[in-house]
This record gives C-alpha cells, sequence and structure tokens, in this order.
C-alpha cells in the first residue's frame, strides 16, 4: 500500500486518475477497520486532509460549508454551527468515542455507505448538497442522492466529496437526531431518526421533514410522516401518525444488532420523540438535549 | 465505601495490612514501562501468525504449505504433524483434546480452530503466508447449543465419546460428556410440603472473559530442546506444564517468565499460542512472538458456557425453602470440560435445603472451547436460582432479602455440596444490603429494584514465597503467582505488617519458573489466601531468625529476644533494640545472608458469598434498561488492600452487567461467529454504568492468619438475577433468557401489553 | 511492502523513523519507533488502549495510517510525566487503586488528559462520556472515574494557588 497526501484538489483528483487501485480517506475509522478485515486491500491511498477545503468548516451568509473530511469534533464544538444545527452537531456527536471524533468525518460516514450511518439523517432532513470533485471538474448532488446500497454510492472511480453546503435554517424551525443504541456510547444505530420541523406562529407545522437510518438499505425519508404532519400542530394525536408511518415505512433486517420487529416499533418510537425535540426546538422551548 | 467489621473491638488492629498503600507496580503501569505479553522485542525476532479454519466442523483433506514456506521472509511454517501426536502415543484423554485444541487433526471443530502456523520476519508477511496455506476442507454438519448437541441423530463432535457418570454407561456416543449429580433428602416429600412450587426454565448464551489485552508470548527455542517462554498467563507453572505436554516435551526444559497480565479473568489460565510459538522458534532457530488480534480471542479463545437449566423449587408459605430440583446442561465447545461441576456444586449453596437433585450435563458443540471465567458455572446457574428465589419471594409476600434469611447457609450447615461450613458470612451480607442506606430509601419513581446473592468456594492451593532481607535491610518478596488484580500490593503489605517496617521498604517480584518453586494458577481467588499464607510464612520464619540473630549478638536466650515493629528487642529492655537494617548489615557474622523460601499446599480457604441490589430504569418503548445505583456486599474474610477488594467487586459486577444486557455469542446459521470485536460484543463503557457502591464485610475465615477469604470471584455470581428481578419489579415482565436485551425485554412487555 | 521515511515529534523529540506505508501509528510506536506503552487491544477503534495525543487531540494509533503524522506532534503515555514529577491523574490513579491490570491505563490517562486540557471542571457524566472511547474489563470504571475527578480538582487547586505544574 502506497500513501499520498495531496495538498490541492487537482492533485487528489490526478493521483485517483492514475490508477484504478486507489481509495480516498479522510479519519479513516471505517477504512482501516475494513482493511485489517481483509476487505478492501488498496495499492494507494490518498488522504483528504491535507487539502484546505476538505476541512475547513465555515459560516456563510446564508449556508455553511463544511469540508468533507473535517473530524466531527470541528462541528460539535462549533458553537454557531451547534446552535443552528443542534441535530446534526448531535448527530455529528454521537459518531464514536472522542478517539473517533477527532478523526470521523461526514464525508466518511456519508460514503462509507452505511445505513446506519448517524451523521446521515440529520444531513438529509437539512437538506444538505454534497459538492464532488471529479475530474472535469465539481458537480453537485443532494446527500440523499449519494449512498444507493450498503456500502455502495453514486460516485464515479476517482471521484470524492469536496464539502457539504446547508444552508441557514428558516425561521421557527430546529432539527434532532436521536438512536436507539444497547450501549450509551460506542455503539451503532439500532435505529436512528432525524427531524427538522418548521412552525408557524400558531404552532402548526409548515414543513416538516423525517428520515430513518438503519431500517433500510439507505436512509429513508418517511414522507407520509411529514405529510400526517403540515399544517397540523404538534400533537399526540399527530405524533401517533407519525409513529405509524414511521413504523410502515420501515424495510429493515434482522442482524445481529436488532430484528424486523423491533425496528419497525423503535423506529415509530424514535420518530414521534426527535419529531417532538425538533418542533420544541423550532418552538424554542426544547429544554433537554437529544444526545444519549 | 463502608466497611463492616464482623468483631470490631475483638479483631486485632494492624497498621499495614487493611491500609491504601500504593501498589508495587503502580509506578511502571502509570508511565507505560510495565511489559505485557506482546511488549518484549528479541534481536532476530520472527513475527507469527495462526490460519484458522472457516468452518466450524470440517473434515481436513489436505494442507499445503509448500507456497507458503517458499515464500521470502518466511522461516518456518508448521501444523499438526510439527506436533507429537498424543492419541498415538496413549497420552490421557484430556491432554490429546487440548493438543487437538491447539492445532487441529483430522477434523476441525469450530470456526477459528487453529490448522497451522507461521513464522516470518514482519506480521504482514506471516499474514500473507497464512492466507497462501491452502486447506481443502470436507465441511460436516454442525451444533451450536446444547439443543441441538443433545438431539437424536445429532452430528457427534468425537465419534467415540460416551457420557461419564451415568449409570450403566450408555452404548453409544453421543455430545454428553458427562453427568454430575448431587442429591439428599427426599424430593417429593419435599416438594409435597410447599406451599408454592414454581417450575422455569432459563437459557444463557455464552460470553467471553473481555480482557482487554489479547493473548501474546514470545518463544525463544535453543537447538537444545530448551526453550524460554515469555507470556501473559494467569498461571506461567501450569502454562509450562500444558506446553510441555503439548510439545512431548519435561516441563523443566521450559523456562517461563510471567508478562504483566492484561487481564484474565481466567481466561487465561490455559493455552492457546504456546506450544506454536515454542515449535515455530525451534524449526525457525529464532525467536518468535505471537498475537492474538482481538477478532482471534473472540473466536478461539475461551468463552464461558451457553447453558439450558430447567428449575423446580418449592417454599411454605411462611418462607422455608422445601425442596429445589435443579437440572442444567452446559455447552463445553469443541472439548469437554464446561464449568458444569462448579456450577452442580455452588448451585444452592447459599441455601440449607433439605430435599433436592441437582444434576449437570457437559455438552460438547462447535464452539470454541470454554475457558474458566470468574467463578464458573456459578453466575450461569445463580441466574436461574436467584430469579425462582425473587419469584417465590414474591408468590409468598415475602422480602426477598427475608426469605434468604430464613434459609441461609450458616455455620455449621452441610453444604449442598458435601462439606460443612466453618464460619461464613453470608447472612452478614444480607444484613449488611438489608441495612444499607440504598435498601432503606424508596425506589426512586419509575424504577425497579432487585436482589440477588452469590457463593463461590474460593481455593487454597500450591504456592512457594521467598523472602530476602538486603543488605541496607528492605525487603525482597519474590513469589510465583502472576498478578492478575494488585495482588503484590497485598503481598508487600503482608511482609510490612509482619516486619513492622514501612511498605516502601518491601518490594514484590514474581519470579520465572526456573527462580521459584511451583505455584499453582492464579485462579479461584487463590491467592491473597495461599501465596500470602507463604509469605506470611517466610516472614515469620525470618523474623525468628532474626531474634536468633539478635540474641547471638547479645549473647543471650532467643526467649529473651522479641521482634517488635521492625525491630529485635530485648525482654529486659537493657540492651539497645537492633533494627532490620542493623541486622542486615552484621548478617555476615551472624549466619550469613538472611533468607527464606517456604511451599505449601495450603489449605482453609473460606467460602465468599455477596449481596447485590440494583435499581434501575426501563424505557418501556425501547427496552432500554440503565443502572441508576448498584450496592455490593461481600464477605472478604479481611480485606488486606481495600482498594484492591473494593476494585475486584466493582469490577464483578461491571461484568455482570453487561452479561445481564448486552453480551452474548452471536453465531450465524452456518456455524460462524458473527459478532467478534468490541463495537459488536459490547461490554459495558464507562457511560453505561453508575458507580458501584461496596460494602466490604469481614467475618474473617478462620483458616488463615489474618482471616482472608477471596474476593475475586463471586461479585459476577449475583448481577444477572439481581438485574432480571429488578426488571420483573419495575414492569411487571420476568424474563428468563440471557442477555436481557432491548429486543428481548421490548418483546415481553409488548406481550405484557397485549395480554 | 513499501515504507515511507516520517519525521515528527514524539513526547517532544524531533524523530524520524521508516514505517509500512499502510501500517498503522499503533505499530509504528510500537515496532519502529519503540515505545511499547502505548498498547493494542483491538486494532479497530473500539477498546482506546492505543490512545495517544496527535497535536493535542485524543485520537487511537490504530486508526491512523503511520504516515499521516508526518510534521504532526505525538504524545505517549512515555511522554506523560516531567523527568521527576509525575502528572496529576498518574498520581491520582496511583493513589485511587483506579488500575487492575493496568493494561488500559495509558489510554485512559491520555483520554483523560485530553479531557482535563479542555474542560478543567467536569462532572461525573462529562467524565463518564469522555472516557467511553476506552474499555476497563477490570474496574468497572468507579475509581477511574474519581481519580479523574481528584485529579480535575487538584489541577484546579494548585492552579488558582499560582503554583501550577
Ligand atoms: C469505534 C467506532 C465507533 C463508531 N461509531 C459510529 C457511530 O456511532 N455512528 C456512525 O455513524 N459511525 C460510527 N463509526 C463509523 C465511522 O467512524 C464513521 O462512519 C465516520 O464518520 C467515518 O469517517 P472517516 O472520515 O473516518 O471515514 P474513512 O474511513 O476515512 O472513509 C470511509 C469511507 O468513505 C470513503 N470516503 C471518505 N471520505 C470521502 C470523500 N470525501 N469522498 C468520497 N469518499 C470518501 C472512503 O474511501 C471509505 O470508503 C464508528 C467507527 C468506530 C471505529
Ligand atoms: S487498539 Fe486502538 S482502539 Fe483498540
Ligand atoms: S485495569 Fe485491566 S482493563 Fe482496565
Amino acid at each position: 500500500m502506497d500513501y499520498l497526501a495531496p495538498i490541492t484538489i487537482e492533485e487528489a483528483v490526478g493521483a485517483l486518475a492514475s490508477t484504478s487501485d486507489s481509495r480516498v480517506f479522510a479519519g479513516a475509522t471505517d477504512l482501516i477497520p475494513q482493511i485489517r478485515s481483509g476487505r478492501p486491500e488498496p495499492g494507494l491511498l490518498v488522504d483528504l486532509k491535507r487539502i484546505d477545503r476538505l476541512t475547513a468548516v465555515t459560516e456563510g451568509d446564508t449556508s455553511w460549508t463544511i469540508g468533507a473530511a473535517a473530524p466531527t469534533s470541528g462541528l460539535t464544538e462549533n458553537i454557531a454551527f451547534s446552535r443552528q444545527f443542534p441535530g446534526l452537531s448531535e448527530a455529528a456527536g454521537l459518531i464514536g468515542s472522542d478517539q473517533i471524533q477527532n478523526r470521523s468525518s461526514l464525508g466518511g460516514n456519508l460514503c462509507n455507505a452505511s445505513p446506519a450511518a448517524d451523521s446521515v439523517p440529520a444531513m438529509i432532513v437539512n437538506g444538505a448538497r454534497a459538492i464532488i470533485a471529479t475530474p472535469d471538474g465539481t458537480r453537485t448532488i443532494t446527500v440523499d442522492q449519494v449512498a444507493t446500497a450498503p456500502g455502495h454510492t453514486s460516485l464515479e472511480p476517482g471521484e470524492f466529496i469536496v464539502e457539504f453546503e446547508v444552508d441557514k435554517p428558516p425561521a421557527r424551525t430546529g432539527d434532532a437526531y436521536l438512536r436507539m443504541t444497547p450501549r450509551t456510547e460506542m455503539d451503532i444505530a439500532v435505529v436512528g431518526a432525524g427531524a427538522r420541523i418548521t412552525l408557524d406562529a400558531d404552532g402548526n407545522c409548515t414543513e416538516a421533514r423525517i428520515a430513518l437510518g438503519a431500517v433500510a438499505p439507505t436512509v429513508r425519508r418517511v414522507t407520509d410522516a411529514e405529510a400526517a404532519l403540515i399544517g397540523h400542530p404538534i400533537t399526540d394525536d399527530t405524533l401517533s401518525a407519525v409513529a405509524a408511518a414511521a413504523s410502515a415505512a420501515c424495510d429493515p433486517i434482522d442482524d445481529k444488532r436488532g430484528t424486523i420487529a423491533y425496528r419497525k416499533q423503535v423506529a415509530g418510537v424514535l420518530a414521534k420523540r426527535v419529531v417532538k425535540l425538533a418542533a420544541e426546538r423550532a418552538a424554542g422551548t426544547a429544554t433537554e438535549n437529544g444526545a444519549h | 465505601m463502608t466497611m463492616i467489621d464482623e468483631n470490631p473491638t475483638g479483631a486485632p488492629s494492624y497498621k499495614w495490612v487493611g491500609s491504601r498503600s500504593i501498589r508495587p507496580d503502580g509506578l511502571d503501569k502509570v508511565t507505560g514501562k510495565a511489559r505485557f505479553g506482546a511488549d518484549l522485542t528479541l534481536p532476530g525476532m520472527l513475527e507469527g501468525a495462526v490460519a484458522r479454519s472457516p468452518h466450524a466442523h470440517a473434515r481436513i483433506v489436505s494442507i499445503d504449505t509448500s507456497a507458503a514456506e517458499a515464500m521470502p521472509g518466511v522461516h518456518a511454517v508448521i501444523t499438526a504433524a510439527d506436533l507429537p501426536d498424543l492419541a498415538e502415543a496413549g497420552a490421557k484423554t484430556d491432554d490429546v483434546f487440548m493438543s487437538e485444541k491447539i492445532l487441529a487433526r483430522g477434523k476441525v471443530l469450530w470456526e477459528g480452530h487453529p490448522v497451522a502456523a507461521v513464522a516470518a520476519t514482519s506480521r504482514e508477511i506471516a499474514r500473507a503466508a497464512v492466507a497462501a496455506i491452502e486447506v481443502v476442507y470436507e465441511p460436516l454438519p454442525h451444533v451450536l447449543t446444547v439443543d441441538e448437541a443433545l438431539a437424536d441423530g445429532a452430528p457427534l463432535l468425537h465419534a467415540e465419546m460416551i457420557t461419564r457418570g451415568v449409570d450403566p454407561a450408555p452404548k453409544t456416543p453421543s455430545n454428553a460428556a458427562s453427568r454430575v449429580v448431587h442429591e439428599r433428602g427426599d424430593l417429593d416429600q419435599g416438594f409435597a410440603d410447599a406451599d408454592v412450587v414454581l417450575e422455569r426454565e432459563y437459557t444463557t448464551k455464552p460470553v467471553h472473559q473481555g480482557y482487554i489485552e489479547p493473548h501474546a508470548c514470545v518463544a525463544d527455542a535453543g537447538q537444545d530442546s530448551r526453550a524460554n517462554l515469555f507470556v501473559s498467563s494467569q498461571g506461567h507453572f501450569s502454562l509450562r506444564a500444558m506446553t510441555a505436554t503439548t510439545l512431548g516435551w519435561p516441563p523443566s526444559a521450559l523456562t517461563v517468565t510471567a508478562a504483566e497480565i492484561g487481564g484474565g479473568f481466567g481466561g487465561k489460565t490455559t493455552i492457546y499460542l504456546e506450544p506454536l510459538a515454542v515449535r515455530l522458534s525451534s524449526k525457525a532457530g529464532r525467536p518468535v512472538r505471537l498475537v492474538m488480534g482481538r477478532d482471534e480471542v473472540f473466536k478461539a479463545t475461551g468463552p464461558t458456557s451457553g447453558s439450558r437449566m430447567k428449575i423446580k423449587m418449592g417454599v411454605t408459605n411462611d418462607g422455608k425453602m422445601t425442596a429445589a430440583q435443579v437440572w442444567m446442561a452446559f455447552e463445553a465447545g469443541a472439548f469437554p470440560g464446561s464449568p458444569v461441576g462448579a456450577a452442580s456444586m455452588t448451585a444452592i449453596a447459599c441455601y440449607d435445603i433439605p430435599n433436592f437433585l441437582v444434576e449437570g450435563f457437559d455438552v460438547v458443540c462447535n464452539k470454541p472451547k470454554v475457558a474458566a471465567y470468574r467463578a464458573p458455572g456459578a453466575p450461569i446457574i445463580a441466574y436461574g436460582v436467584e430469579s425462582i428465589v425473587d419469584e417465590l419471594a414474591r408468590s409468598i409476600n415475602m422480602d426477598p432479602i427475608d426469605l434468604r434469611l430464613a434459609n441461609a447457609a450458616v455455620e455449621g450447615t452441610q453444604s449442598s455440596y458435601g462439606p460443612v461450613f466453618p464460619r461464613i458470612g453470608f447472612v452478614e451480607t444480607l444484613e449488611a444490603i438489608r441495612d444499607s442506606d440504598h435498601y432503606r430509601s424508596p425506589v426512586p419513581e419509575g424504577m425497579g429494584r432487585g436482589v440477588a446473592s452469590g457463593f463461590w468456594f474460593n481455593i487454597g492451593g500450591n504456592s512457594t514465597a521467598t523472602v530476602h532481607v538486603n543488605e541496607d535491610g528492605n525487603v525482597n518478596v519474590i513469589e510465583g503467582s502472576p498478578d492478575i488484580g494488585g495482588s503484590r500490593a497485598s503481598m508487600a503489605l503482608f511482609a510490612a505488617e509482619e516486619f513492622g517496617i514501612s511498605v516502601d521498604r518491601i518490594s514484590v517480584k514474581i519470579a520465572d519458573t526456573q527462580t521459584i518453586g511451583f505455584n499453582d494458577v492464579t485462579g479461584g481467588s487463590r491467592v491473597t489466601l495461599a501465596t500470602g499464607k507463604v509469605v506470611i510464612d517466610c516472614c515469620r520464619a525470618i523474623k525468628e531468625d532474626l531474634c536468633r540473630r539478635a540474641a547471638k549478638t547479645w549473647d543471650c536466650e532467643i526467649g529473651d529476644v522479641e521482634w517488635v515493629e521492625g525491630q529485635a528487642q530485648h525482654a529486659s529492655g537493657t540492651e539497645t533494640p537492633l533494627s532490620l537494617a542493623e541486622l542486615a548489615e552484621t548478617a555476615p557474622r551472624t549466619g550469613g545472608p538472611i533468607s527464606v523460601t517456604k511451599s505449601d499446599n495450603v489449605r482453609g480457604a473460606g467460602a465468599a458469598f455477596t449481596t447485590q441490589l440494583v435499581d434501575l430504569e426501563v424505557d418501556e418503548e425501547t427496552g432500554v434498561c440503565r443502572v441508576a445505583r448498584y450496592t455490593t456486599a461481600q464477605d472478604a474474610g479481611k480485606a488486606i488492600h481495600p482498594s484492591y477488594v473494593e476494585g475486584q467487586m466493582q469490577g464483578g459486577v461491571a461484568q455482570g452487567i453487561g452479561w445481564a444486557f448486552n453480551e452474548e455469542y452471536i453465531h450465524n446459521a452456518d456455524g460462524t461467529l458473527d459478532n467478534a470485536s468490541f463495537l459488536d460484543y459490547r461490554i459495558p463503557v464507562a457511560s453505561d454504568l453508575p458507580m458501584i457502591e461496596t460494602i466490604v464485610v469481614e467475618v474473617p475465615n478462620p483458616g488463615h492468619p489474618y482471616g482472608v477469604r477471596g474476593v475475586g470471584e463471586a461479585g459476577i455470581v449475583p448481577p444477572m438475577a439481581a438485574i432480571g428481578n429488578a426488571i420483573e419489579h419495575g414492569t411487571g415482565v420476568r424474563l428468563n433468557d440471557l442477555p436481557m436485551s432491548p429486543v428481548r425485554l421490548l418483546d415481553a412487555i409488548n406481550q405484557r401489553n397485549d395480554g | 511492502m513499501s515504507r515511507t521515511h516520517i519525521n515528527c515529534t514524539i513526547n517532544g523529540d524531533e524523530t524520524d523513523f521508516l514505517s509500512e506505508s499502510g501500517g498503522s501509528l499503533l505499530n509504528a510506536l510500537r515496532d519502529d519507533v519503540g515505545l511499547m506503552g502505548v498498547k493494542e487491544g483491538c486494532g479497530t477503534g473500539d477498546c482506546g488502549a492505543c490512545s495517544v495525543l496527535m497535536d493535542d487531540r485524543i485520537t487511537c494509533a490504530c486508526l491512523i495510517f503511520a504516515p499521516e503524522v508526518e510534521g504532526r506532534t505525538i504524545v505517549t503515555i512515555e511522554g506523560l510525566a516531567n523527568a521527576d514529577e509525575l502528572h496529576p491523574l498518574q498520581q491520582c490513579f496511583l493513589e485511587g487503586a483506579a488500575l487492575q491490570c493496568g493494561i488500559c491505563t495509558p489510554g485512559f490517562l491520555l483520554a483523560a488528559k485530553a479531557l482535563l486540557d479542555k474542560n478543567p471542571d467536569p462532572t461525573e457524566t462529562e467524565v463518564r462520556y469522555a472516557l467511553a472511547g476506552n474499555l476497563c474489563r477490570c474496574t468497572g470504571y468507579d475509581k477511574i472515574i474519581r481519580a479523574v475527578l481528584d485529579a480535575a480538582e487538584g489541577i484546579r487547586a494548585s492552579a488558582t494557588s499560582g503554583d501550577a505544574a
């Protein structure tokens, strides 16, 4: 295995074009365990972290730009970001331990294409976009278009994500992310649920986005649950409808982390809880943190 | 921490014993200097790797190592052909099984079973060489659980295995290796006398000891069929014996040095890599290091048994246990040797029950051979027994502690496994919990509370120690019991107490097998008791010698000299006392170096009991539990170093909490292990646990000079049942299968809600 | 297998070594630099035994490719104490019996240092979550958590009394 740490995007694109046997990485927190278990054995490792744009986190007038290889601790420790996107910040902060946090990236979390990746539902409900470097310049797609199946993405060989853009939320909007794991930390979501809720001045929901992790091959938007909220206040009834729609939207598997029945049921529970928390944040009445 | 002293006025008061001194090996461990099993590097050392079976059960058709041998950098490749065939040599069955565990011969019996090993100039090359070994397998049907293994027509692991302990002996072979029985009284009468009889079935899964340090060793064999072995182990003498047997060598041909050991909990009382490392080294003519990866630790080293248990117990309305019938079958893994024997002995040992039948089966299946794990067998059966005891208490409306008190084994009770108990402290642990702040405070809103108790024998056994007094009067204690939890600190405290000198003046070292006499493994909670006893014996002999030397100096009778607070004193007070340093300085003139070695097969182990109390919170919508408060009371006999006694209690509880909720071996249908990592085999992390409150009960063991009982093991016995009991208290649902995972709990809550 | 020449600062010293390009920092520190205080418990980021500080951040050495540390600053357990004085965390671990076998201790000490450098007055819960990446199978964590809280208090006290270590 050879190692290369390009300092420009062009250099990285060139290196990837030079061999079909290459692999980009950021924190390597997914990649190294996979190499250790014998699954890819790349000939060339391309470290993206020495490219400034890939590790920068910057606040613009209307949006944030997050380098695809920036460590997630840089997000959770960014007070302005965490205030505007508490759910996304918490989701990123749930990835592994402090040790992992100092390495793990949103780009890696997304491109590893695990259905259980914690930051992905939170990015999707916030409408995040991925800026992709290609041999012919860059292209932009929405985050929900990246993962196509467990372990697979829509990126072509030689492409990589440079950064994510996420628009600042409108007024009276809150996001949240909750997951179920048997342990409090160091665990992979059995079910994850992200939501972003916008309320009008009367407390009726004007916009809702709900996405579930670990209950289908890729992160799943629950449009039925969103529809059940639009135009209504957040009440026990609407939350029950959200829960039912979320459970119905699941297409999970039985595996060592959970069963189909469990995942469906808990997806409903978490969807209800996460919507409630996001709505409280939208209304400015949230008292508790979502994380942990 | 609370300390309850059985006899606060009458008990002797000690200056060093019972203090919280800094452990002798502490500095090296906080500065990174301590050398664990993988930390030794020798000049010219090769790195090894092991080729393992991908199948749960298969016949080995052929092994072709030629490609591996041809790789540059590869110095040795071994298969079973490089070890003596012990079956052919007519060795004992257990030894044959042991050698087949080290390297498969003819058949592989579980996923991870070693088939070959390689030594090469780097780990990468060794791993590549392992991948280049071509093994042709003919897969066979496998059995993973006791149910599958005992089913009619089940595929057999060992074609000729006849169940031992059954009379008359069965005519046909099976996967049941042996049967054990303990019985007393009249079972039918006992159940007839009961007002309430409950019958329940329980299952548990294999769980791993989960030590953080993977198995590791360095072997350096000479051309003379002798070798040095540096290894992380709980007993370098027994390891030497087992390794030698496997190699067909005399034990004395091996010099084994005990590395610092990064956790064992019983799992490092046996061998895995050692014969491979020695054989690779002798074949390559170079030192060889073998270190397991975490996946290998999970796949190929000892978990403890999965099990099925059936328990029937009767009690009268006023709380008298009248009868118990216990049936259990334990998975042994690929070779016989589950802890079902100990489980049968401990099953109802807490109680004085007049009529009982306890029956246990040791059953082989296609999983790694189990290894000892902290109070082997006892936690498994206690999960069942302590759960049903709790249900009985509930059914007769009695406080669960009162029910236990009413039936508790006490001094003079004939234990369920035979001997009559001497002074024991079970009642004291129950009272300690009953009187604790925790039990007396109301159960917090929305929580469940559970109690359970546990028993472990503790053992004595063979130990040797040497004590030297240096020329400066400081003392070296040399022992041969690998220190897995701070035992060197206790040895230093014993010596300090005996000599009446500061503990800083004592150094404690664990010597290799060449340097010190024989010692049994560090296991059975025996070290503070047995090795402590021989250290004390050494100190006492030296004190006598010192008094003799002082008498010689003063030209008086030895009877006129007394050892008081670190110095020899003349009874008359006329002579200036002679300190240890002064006597050491003049030693050449009073008889030469001051040094004593003592060996003993120490008896007098005192049984340990513990009672534990837990409050927990259940998220009824997800089945996730959080332990909110935990208190454990355990009879230590005498806490030599209270911090490490508390540490053992807390560590045992933490492991039990993991076992209760999440830990389990998850196998795929093809017999492969699906969760061979710390991410998926979920031991508790710091944020999963509360502080674990300890109440050290001290009911001195009459069999030990300082009253020591072992403390290492009993702590893991009750937690699973205590938690199950708390779940029922909090939710009304009873789980009879471990782990009591969120999936299982939510399922049970759903059933409760539906019906 | 290609080897890379790597320059970095380890425990205050400028250091260079040759290492496997695709190998981990953990293997490089142990095999190529000889710092055996860095432990391997899993090699996959799950146990924290290999924790080191990289540019003052706690990381798992097993999840870093060795060449990544070019130009970076690494602190291992061997670099935690001063020449003649233990770090307060080390002292508190010793006094509080916060270790049994000690294999996890180097990782805990460094993770705890990273925490206290960031947050000198953590709550028990904060300590528990900050150390959740470090597994200890022996202690049940109780005495480790107490030792870290004690060390934090000691460090704060000596900082306010002006004779900060
Ligand atoms: C102990 C532990 C705990 C964990 N816990 C969690 C958890 O709780 N939740 C969770 O979601 N995950 C968890 N993970 C998984 C992992 O840490 C995360 O997925 C992390 O976000 C991956 O980021 P990375 O930068 O380390 O990815 P890397 O390993 O660097 O890369 C992962 C994959 O993405 C590709 N890739 C990386 N960057 C790019 C890019 N910019 N463009 C295109 N492809 C790219 C790589 O080629 C590789 O295939 C855990 C991992 C460990 C070891
Ligand atoms: S060895 Fe690196 S986390 Fe376990
Ligand atoms: S002290 Fe042994 S793992 Fe922590």
